[in-house]
C-alpha cells in the first residue's frame, strides 16, 4: 500500500516535471517562424513509416545500423514491459499480465529479454566506438564537453536499465520455480542456487524499483539531452520538405519587388514591408520553426560532418555543429524568457515575451562567418542525415542575412555580384556571349 | 532563336549555354561538342545568345536573392516571349535553376541535362557509337556532380552514356549519392577557400587517381575546371584526361 503511493506520486511527479521541459521545447521550437507544411500527407506518412520507424537511412552504414537497431527495437519493445511495471506499481499488483495472458506473457517477456541482450552488446560496442576505437566523426570540435558526456551517459544509463531487468527476471524466476519460462533468464536463475527466500524478495524489488527509476529518470533527462531524437525523429521526419532539394525557397518579398522595377504585373499583395527590411536569418526566431525542429531532432551523430567535403578538408564547417548551435541559442532565449529579467525585453516599458526578446546576441555569436562561407551546397549533409534534418537551409539563410540585410560576406563575391548586374554573366567579358559560335 | 522566331520557325529545343559554355576556354569545348552531336543527329535547336544571363544560382547560393531576382526574371521573360517549351543545358547548376527554381517565378519548361540528351539519343538509335572507338577497353571513372545527381537524383543516364563507349567504367569509392562535391558549388568557384588543410578538388582527384582511370568523365564545366586543375596539382595531366561525356560522344559517334 506504502509502496503504490509512494511509486504513484514518483510516476505522477516524473510525468509532470518532464512534461513542463517538454512544453519549453515546444514553446523553443515554435519561437521559429511560421511555416505552410505542403504537400502529400500520405508521402509525410511515408517519410515517418520508412524513414523515422524504418531506419532506412540508417542502413546506408550496415555495422551502425545493426546496432541501433537492437537498440531501438528493444526499446520499442520494453515499452510493453514498462505498461505492466505502471500497472503493477499503482495497483500493487505482481506481473498483472501473467494470469490472463499465460504463455503469450512469457514469450513477450522472452522477446524483450533477447532484444535486451542484443541491445547490451550494441550498447557496449557503441561505448568501444566511441571511447576506444574513437571514431573520428565522435571527436570533432564541436563535441567536446557535455556532447560526449551527453553520449556517454546515455549508454551507461542503458547498461543500468538491461541490468536490472535481468536482475527481476532471474530472481523472480527463482523464487516461482522458473514457471515464467522467460529465455534468458532461465539460465541466470541458477546463479541464485542457494539464495534465501528474502533475499531473493528484495533483490526482485531492487531489480524492479531500480528499472523503472532509470525510466524516470531517462524520461526527465531527455529534454536536456541528444537523446530526444528517439521521439523527434518521428515528427521531424513527418514535417520534412517534400520539394526538390534544388529548389531554395522563394522570397516573394524581393521577387515582387524586382517584378515591380521591370513593370511585370505582380500578382500578391506582399508588398515589402517598409519597416522590416530584414532577410534571411541571423537568429532563431528568423528561422522557420521546422529549422528548431530539426535542431532538437539531432543526435549528434555527426553523419552529416563526416560527409562534408569543407570539413573534411580541414575547414571549420561542420554542419552538425550549425544544428547544434541553434539548439543551444534556441535553449538560451527559452532560458531568458523564463528568467522573466527585463532586461532582455526588447521594448522595456512591454512585458518580456517571444515577440518582445532582445538579449543583444544573435546566431552569429555562435557562428562565425567563415563556417558559412566555407559550404559548397553540395547537399551531402541534406542526404546523410537518417532523420532527415536539413543543415543546408539555415547556412543558406544565414548567407542571406549577410549579404542583404548586413551587406557584408566574401569580398571576392562582389565582383561576381558586380558583373552579374551589369553584364548578366558570373564573368566580366569583353567578348558576346555568343563569340565561340566564330569557329564552330 | 531571334533568328528562328523571326522566320517563324520552332526549334526541337534551345540548347541553354550558360556562363562557362560561352566564355570559359575548356568548356567551350563541351559547347561546342553538344552543337556538333544535335547537328548530326539533325535534331534542330537555338541558343538565346546574347539574350542569355546567367541562371542566377552562384548569387542565389552566396546568398544574393536580389541579384538571383534580376537574373532569373529577366531570362524568364525572354524563354516565355520564344514560347520555349524544352530546354537542354550543359551544367547541372542552369539545369537545377532551370528545372527547379524557376517554376516558383513564373517559368514553366521541360528541362533536361545533356547527358539525358544523349543517353535519350543513344536509346533511340540516333545517335550510333563507331565499331572500336578510341577509349574501347579503357578505364573511365565517373564523377557526379551534386546538382545532377544527389540534388536531382540522375544517377543513370551518364553511366549509361558512358558504357556506350565500350570503356571500362570503374566507381570511386564515393559515388553516386555519396559522390564527394568538387568544391565549385554554392558560389565557392568566385572565391578563395576558406582557411583549411586541403583544397577539395585535390581530395576528389586524388580518388580519381586511386581507381586507376585514364579518363575522368564530368557533366559539369565547373567539375571539369576543378577536376583538371586537381589532377594537374598531383603532375598527372598527362596521363590522367579530364572530358565532359559530350566530348567523349562526339569523338566516338558516327558521323
Amino acid at each position: 500500500m506504502i509502496s503504490s503511493i509512494i511509486f504513484t506520486l514518483i510516476a505522477v511527479g516524473s510525468f509532470v516535471f518532464a512534461g513542463r521541459e517538454f512544453l519549453k521545447i515546444r514553446r523553443n521550437i515554435l519561437l521559429g517562424k511560421e511555416l505552410a507544411i505542403e504537400g502529400d500527407t500520405r508521402q509525410r506518412w511515408g517519410n515517418v513509416f520508412l524513414i523515422a520507424l524504418g531506419q532506412q537511412k540508417m542502413f546506408k552504414r550496415w555495422i551502425p545500423a545493426v546496432l541501433h537497431l537492437f537498440i531501438y527495437v528493444a526499446f520499442v519493445i520494453t515499452q510493453v514491459e514498462l505498461i505492466e511495471i505502471l500497472v503493477d506499481g499503482i495497483f500493487g499488483t505482481h506481473r498483472f499480465f501473467y494470469a490472463p495472458l499465460g504463455g503469450f506473457y512469457s514469450f513477450i517477456i522472452s522477446f524483450i529479454e533477447v532484444l535486451s541482450v542484443l541491445a547490451l552488446v550494441a550498447t557496449i560496442a557503441f561505448l568501444v566506438r566511441r571511447n576506444i576505437m574513437r571514431l573520428s566523426r565522435f571527436h570533432k570540435p564541436e563535441m567536446k564537453g557535455w556532447p560526449s558526456k551527453d553520449a556517454n551517459l546515455i549508454l551507461v544509463l542503458e547498461i543500468f536499465l538491461i541490468f536490472f531487468i535481468f536482475l527481476m527476471n532471474s530472481s523472480d524466476m527463482h523464487l516461482h520455480d522458473n514457471k515464467y519460462g522467460f529465455a534468458v533468464s532461465q539460465f541466470l536463475s541458477p546463479i541464485w542456487e542457494g539464495t534465501g527466500e528474502s533475499t531473493l524478495h528484495l533483490l526482485e524489488r531492487v531489480g524492479w524499483w531500480g528499472h523503472i527509476l532509470v525510466v524516470f529518470a531517462f524520461l526527465n533527462y531527455l529534454p536536456f539531452s541528444k537523446h530526444l531524437h528517439i521521439i523527434f525523429a518521428f515528427p521531424n521526419t513527418y514535417f520534412a520538405s517534400l520539394k526538390s532539394r534544388g529548389e531554395m525557397e522563394n522570397m516573394p518579398e524581393i521577387m515582387n519587388e524586382v517584378k515591380s522595377m521591370f513593370g511585370i504585373p505582380v500578382e500578391s499583395t506582399d508588398a515589402v514591408n517598409a519597416e522590416n527590411l530584414e532577410f534571411g536569418a541571423n537568429d532563431v526566431p528568423s528561422l522557420s520553426w521546422k529549422n528548431v525542429l530539426d535542431a532538437y531532432s539531432c543526435t549528434e551523430c555527426g553523419r552529416c560532418t563526416a560527409v562534408c567535403p569543407a570539413n573534411l578538408t580541414g575547414k571549420k564547417l561542420s554542419p552538425r555543429k550549425i544544428v547544434m548551435d541553434i539548439r543551444d541559442r534556441a535553449d538560451e532565449i527559452g532560458k531568458k524568457l523564463d528568467s522573466g529579467n527585463a532586461d532582455f525585453a526588447k521594448d522595456k516599458n512591454q512585458p518580456l515575451s517571444a515577440s518582445n526578446f532582445d538579449d543583444g546576441r544573435s546566431l552569429f555569436d555562435y557562428i562565425a562567418a567563415e563556417e558559412i562561407h566555407a559550404c559548397t551546397t553540395c547537399n551531402a549533409c541534406v542526404e546523410a542525415c537518417p532523420v532527415l534534418i536539413n543543415p543546408l537551409e539555415p547556412i543558406l539563410k544565414l548567407r542571406r542575412y549577410e549579404i542583404l540585410s548586413l551587406s557584408q560576406g566574401p569580398q571576392e563575391w562582389l565582383p561576381m555580384f558586380n558583373s552579374l548586374e551589369n553584364s548578366g554573366a558570373v564573368w566580366s567579358m569583353s567578348q558576346d556571349r555568343d563569340a565561340w559560335k566564330a569557329d564552330l | 532563336m531571334a533568328e528562328m522566331a523571326a522566320e517563324g520557325r520552332e526549334p526541337e529545343i534551345l540548347f541553354w549555354v550558360g556562363c562557362a559554355g560561352s566564355f570559359d576556354a575548356r568548356a567551350q569545348k563541351v559547347t561546342k561538342a553538344i552543337c556538333q552531336v544535335l547537328d548530326a543527329v539533325g535534331m534542330s535547336f537555338a541558343i538565346l545568345g546574347t539574350e542569355e544571363m546567367c541562371t542566377g544560382d552562384p548569387a542565389r547560393r552566396a546568398g544574393n536573392e536580389f541579384v538571383f531576382q534580376t537574373l532569373a526574371l529577366q531570362n524568364i521573360q525572354i524563354l516565355n516571349g520564344y514560347e520555349v517549351k524544352k530546354i537542354v543545358t550543359a551544367c547541372p547548376h542552369c539545369f537545377n535553376t532551370l528545372k527547379n527554381e524557376y517554376p516558383a517565378l513564373g517559368g514553366n519548361y521541360e528541362v533536361v541535362h545533356h547527358s539525358q540528351l544523349l543517353q535519350e539519343l543513344i536509346n533511340a538509335g540516333r545517335i550510333k557509337m563507331s565499331e572500336g572507338g578510341t577509349f574501347k577497353g579503357k578505364k573511365i571513372t565517373y564523377h557526379d556532380s551534386c546538382y545532377l545527381g544527389r540534388v536531382n537524383g540522375v544517377y543513370e543516364a551518364p553511366r549509361a552514356v558512358l558504357e556506350s563507349l565500350d570503356s571500362q567504367l570503374v566507381e570511386m569509392k564515393r559515388c553516386r549519392s555519396n559522390g564527394l562535391c568538387c568544391g565549385a558549388g554554392g558560389a565557392q568557384m568566385f572565391k578563395e577557400d576558406e582557411p583549411g588543410d586541403k583544397r577539395i578538388n585535390l581530395e576528389r582527384a586524388e580518388e580519381a587517381l586511386k581507381t586507376g582511370a585514364s579518363i575522368v568523365a564530368a557533366n559539369c564545366p565547373f567539375c571539369l575546371t576543378m577536376m583538371q586543375d586537381g589532377i594537374k596539382a598531383k603532375d598527372k595531366q598527362d596521363e590522367v584526361m579530364v572530358y565532359d561525356l559530350a566530348e567523349l560522344i562526339v569523338n566516338n559517334m558516327v558521323r
